[in-house]
């Protein structure tokens, strides 16, 4: 047991730093750090510089076009980007669809789908909620009936119904959809697994905005939207392998320690700009230092418990039921650094402008600029303890998978 | 010992509730929100001469309904409820409460201004560097011939844009976080070198970034003793915290109950999720930590005109309960609707906006227990 990393990791890490001081996008340099909001075209511009450097898909195996790095090397990665700055990679083609098709595609769907997936030419988006379907994702309704087209002679899938929460829908290019092909199996097993293409006729996206006033997810509708066969990745209604493999890699990387740690130091940053009641600054002030302490411990027992995940990965374990700890400890620190955050902000978190026009005639600024995206992030964070499995599910499946009750 | 409202505070509160059953629905404050001006003028109006509310905390000598503290109370937690923007607590409750106090000599007639919709009033106190230190001031007012010189930036004054008057707190005196030395202004908002930026604020509200510039202000604009006006303006800011307190359990009330009735319909597994326990018991923290809030709103209302003293501990304990139970329960609120809990459509996410601001105004819990065990453990000792 040692905590050191080797000489080798120490060349890798300066590697990678050299790299992104050299060639993160200079129109991208500080918008994760104000928390603006991202248009599709700032994340595919960093996707795409990573993509040519053949390191936007750090967990994929070589033979998939990985750029086989060790789980040490993946978690440098990580510790990177995040004292960098930069803004993340869009998670549904690289860590969710594209590892389902490598997996269980048919190299025909392999060689049509993962390149353009790797290199930023398909935006990709989850189909898996709806309305009635969250926490009980198996009781989705959307159903795909097959028939063979005469015009053609050939067989799709006619699909009707809604999806909803649909994350960056409005930029999508194709949807990963669980439908239902078997209405009278038992539930889990009449599910099977389609990319549809956005631009079908019949699908419409509309928007939902959230509490922040993002606009981040969406109601997909589906109306007769006619999908061809060879779309279904792995067998008819054997969809829900490919869902569950998928959470399982959705989950594992959800504990985002770097960036939780890169949150903490522009508290930290905040604090010393932040005066307290006496004059002096806020990180003088014994109750907001101890609650900055006590997050800061909270975050090293999950980073070191993600490293034992990690080492137990690299050891040939595929992420097993543990990760859910993972993802209930890495939503609850990345909550409470939003918490700390507003705090921090004072009376300054209470004004909001998004969407509100900027007065040319009186552009004095109102407040520190660290102050504005305070409350919206906190109210936005909200999410993470909802999404990718509730915490409460999390804390279901550790109750039976890992403690057997 | 009597928890019971009068009669005629059941009626200011039923009176209330119906008005805003009818009139404040969600969708209409949403709208409110959305305008150019950002609130319901009319309704102000309504206020003051159909419901005749704005009345509600003054002596009848005063022109008021012979009301105290406890109808600022039942007020406050009726606007809780519904959300409700229009300036009650800066005009009434704050406004109203310095010139209660003040002993000045048109404080009869201003009063009268409040009572009858004409006179609105917001609080600026804050400045970008004090955080919740009510002493912590920049703003200066120079004695100049028989009145004062205002100079000074107050930050993020609420329900400034409506106002048409603005009550300052600003120094004739001492040096930046010294008690004494502080003075109270009621300031005419047209006048000459005050400028505003307006804007609206996470919760729904309007407040105005407020820069005075060389303002000339009358002798008789002073509010209280000139040097000697921190008492007053903690008595009133304390008055101004058991308010937002009961506007605290209001909101907190609404939030819990969205959720039973949300958990109750929503099903998946088969099952309304309000079956499972986990989410039972937290929907008993949600109705206890309420309760608790209201609890301490009671006590806190009922001593706020004991000693400063005792008045001060009060208030403090009862914002550090609703601070922290604003939280719990919006987050858990939240937390039980899934991802409509997240949806700008649904008002539960709009209640937790108010009370995560609730959480902040006028001190944070943590200044609130420092302020409580100052009063209570230091003092003692
Ligand atoms: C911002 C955001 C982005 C999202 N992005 C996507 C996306 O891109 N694609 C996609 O497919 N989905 C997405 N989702 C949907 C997300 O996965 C669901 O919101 C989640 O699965 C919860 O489902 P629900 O919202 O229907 O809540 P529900 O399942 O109705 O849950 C409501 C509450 O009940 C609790 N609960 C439910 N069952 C149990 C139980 N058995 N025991 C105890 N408690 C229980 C939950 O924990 C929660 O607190 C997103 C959601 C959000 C908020
Ligand atoms: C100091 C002491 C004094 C006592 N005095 C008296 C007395 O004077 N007279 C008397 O009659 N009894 C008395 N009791 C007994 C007491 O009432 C029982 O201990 C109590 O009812 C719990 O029963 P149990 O110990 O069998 O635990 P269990 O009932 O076996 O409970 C074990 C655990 O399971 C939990 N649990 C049980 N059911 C549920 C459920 N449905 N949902 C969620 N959680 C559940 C409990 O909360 C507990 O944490 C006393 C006990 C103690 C410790």
């Amino acid at each position: 047991m040692n905590l050191d990393f080797s000489p080798e990791d120490l060349a890798f890490r300066d590697e990678v730093r050299a790299f992104i001081a050299a060639h993160y996008p200079d129109s991208l340099r500080g918008k994760q750090d104000e928390g603006e909001e991202l248009s599709k075209e700032d994340f595919l511009a960093w996707h795409r510089v990573l993509a040519a450097k053949g390191w936007v898909n750090p967990a994929w195996p070589t033979s998939e076009g990985g750029p086989g790095w060790t789980s040490t090397q993946r978690y440098i990665w990580g510790e990177e980007c995040a004292a960098a700055d930069t803004i993340g990679v869009m998670p549904f083609g690289i860590n969710m669809v594209g590892p389902v098709i490598y997996t269980f595609g048919t190299p025909e769907q392999k060689q049509r789908f993962l390149p353009e997936t790797l290199n930023g030419d398909i935006w990709w988006c989850q189909g898996y909620s709806e309305p009635g379907a969250g926490s009980d994702l198996a009781s989705l309704k959307t159903k795909a009936e097959r028939f063979t087209d005469p015009a053609d002679g050939k067989d799709y899938y006619l699909v009707n119904g809604q999806k909803t929460w649909t994350t960056m829908a409005q930029y999508a290019d194709w949807i990963f959809c669980l439908v239902r092909t078997d209405p009278n199996a038992k539930i889990q097993e009449g599910i099977s697994f389609l990319l549809i293409n956005m631009k079908t006729p019949g699908i419409t996206v509309r928007p939902i905005i959230t509490l922040g006033g993002e606009h981040e997810v969406n109601e997909v509708w589906l109306e007769n939207v006619k999908v061809p066969v060879e779309n279904r990745i792995y067998d008819e209604n054997k969809g829900w392998t490919c869902a569950k493999f998928l959470l399982a890699h959705e989950r594992s990387g959800i504990a985002g320690v770097a960036r939780s740690k890169r949150g903490i130091e522009r508290i930290r940053q905040m604090a010393t700009t932040e005066l307290g009641d006496d004059g002096q600054t806020l990180l003088q002030d014994p109750a907001f230092k101890r609650k900055v302490a006590e997050l800061e411990i909270d975050l090293t027992a999950l980073e070191y418990t993600e490293l034992r995940t990690l080492a137990a990965e690299s050891a040939g374990k595929g992420p097993g039921p543990e990760s859910s700890v993972l993802k209930i400890k890495g939503t609850e620190v990345q909550q409470r650094v939003t918490e700390l955050a507003l705090e921090a902000a004072g009376h300054y978190g209470a004004p909001y402008f998004r969407g509100f026009p900027t007065d040319g005639d009186n552009m004095r600024p109102i407040g520190p600029d660290y102050a504005h995206r305070t409350a919206p992030s906190y109210f936005n964070v909200r999410k993470t303890s909802i999404y990718g499995g509730s915490n409460e599910i999390q804390r279901n499946i550790i109750a039976k998978m890992v403690l057997g009750l | 010992m009597d928890f019971n409202f009068t009669e005629e505070q059941s009626m200011l509160r039923d009176t209330l509730a119906s008005f805003l059953q009818d009139k404040y629905s969600f969708d209409t404050r949403r709208a409110s929100v959305k305008s150019a001006s950002g609130w319901r003028a009319d309704y102000w109006k309504a206020f003051a001469e159909e419901l005749g509310i704005l009345g509600a905390p003054f002596s009848e000598d005063l022109g008021g309904l012979g009301g105290s503290a406890i109808e600022n109370m039942i007020v406050m937690e009726e606007c809780g409820k519904a959300l409700v923007i229009e300036p009650y607590l800066g005009t009434v409750v704050i406004g109203g409460g310095f010139l209660k106090y003040s002993g000045h000599a048109s404080a009869t007639d201003l009063i009268g201004g409040i009572i009858g919709g004409e006179i609105i009033t917001a609080f600026a106190y804050a400045e970008p560097q004090g955080r919740y230190n009510l002493a912590d001031l920049k703003t200066t007012a120079k004695k100049d011939g028989s009145g004062y010189v205002l100079n000074g930036h107050k930050a993020v004054v609420l329900g400034a844009p409506w106002a048409t008057h603005l009550v300052v707190t600003a120094r004739t005196g001492g040096s930046q976080r010294e008690a004494s030395g502080v003075s109270v202004f009621l300031v005419d908002k047209a006048s000459a070198g005050i400028v505003t930026r307006d804007y609206p604020t996470v919760d729904g509200q309007r407040a105005s970034e407020v820069y005075f510039e060389n303002v000339s202000i009358p002798a008789d604009a002073l509010i209280g003793v000139e040097g000697a006006g921190l008492p007053l303006i903690e008595k009133v800011v304390d008055e101004a915290i058991a308010a937002i307190c009961a506007e605290g359990v209001g909101a907190m009330r609404r939030m819990h109950e969205n959720t039973l009735e949300y958990a109750r319909q929503r099903k998946q597994f088969g099952a309304a999720i309000a079956t499972f326990q986990v989410l039972q018991h937290r929907m008993v923290d949600m109705f206890i930590n309420v309760e608790q809030s209201l609890s301490m709103t009671y006590m806190a209302t009922l001593k706020l005109d004991e000693s400063a003293h005792d008045r001060a501990k009060a208030v403090s304990a009862a914002k550090v309960q609703i601070g922290r139970s604003a939280k719990f329960v919006g987050q858990a609120a939240i937390q039980i609707h899934g991802g409509m809990g997240m949806t700008d459509e649904l008002a539960v996410g709009h209640y937790f906006k108010r009370a995560t601001m609730i959480e902040g105004q006028f001190g944070s819990v943590d200044h609130h227990l420092r302020r409580y065990e100052h009063l209570s453990i230091d003092a003692a000792a």
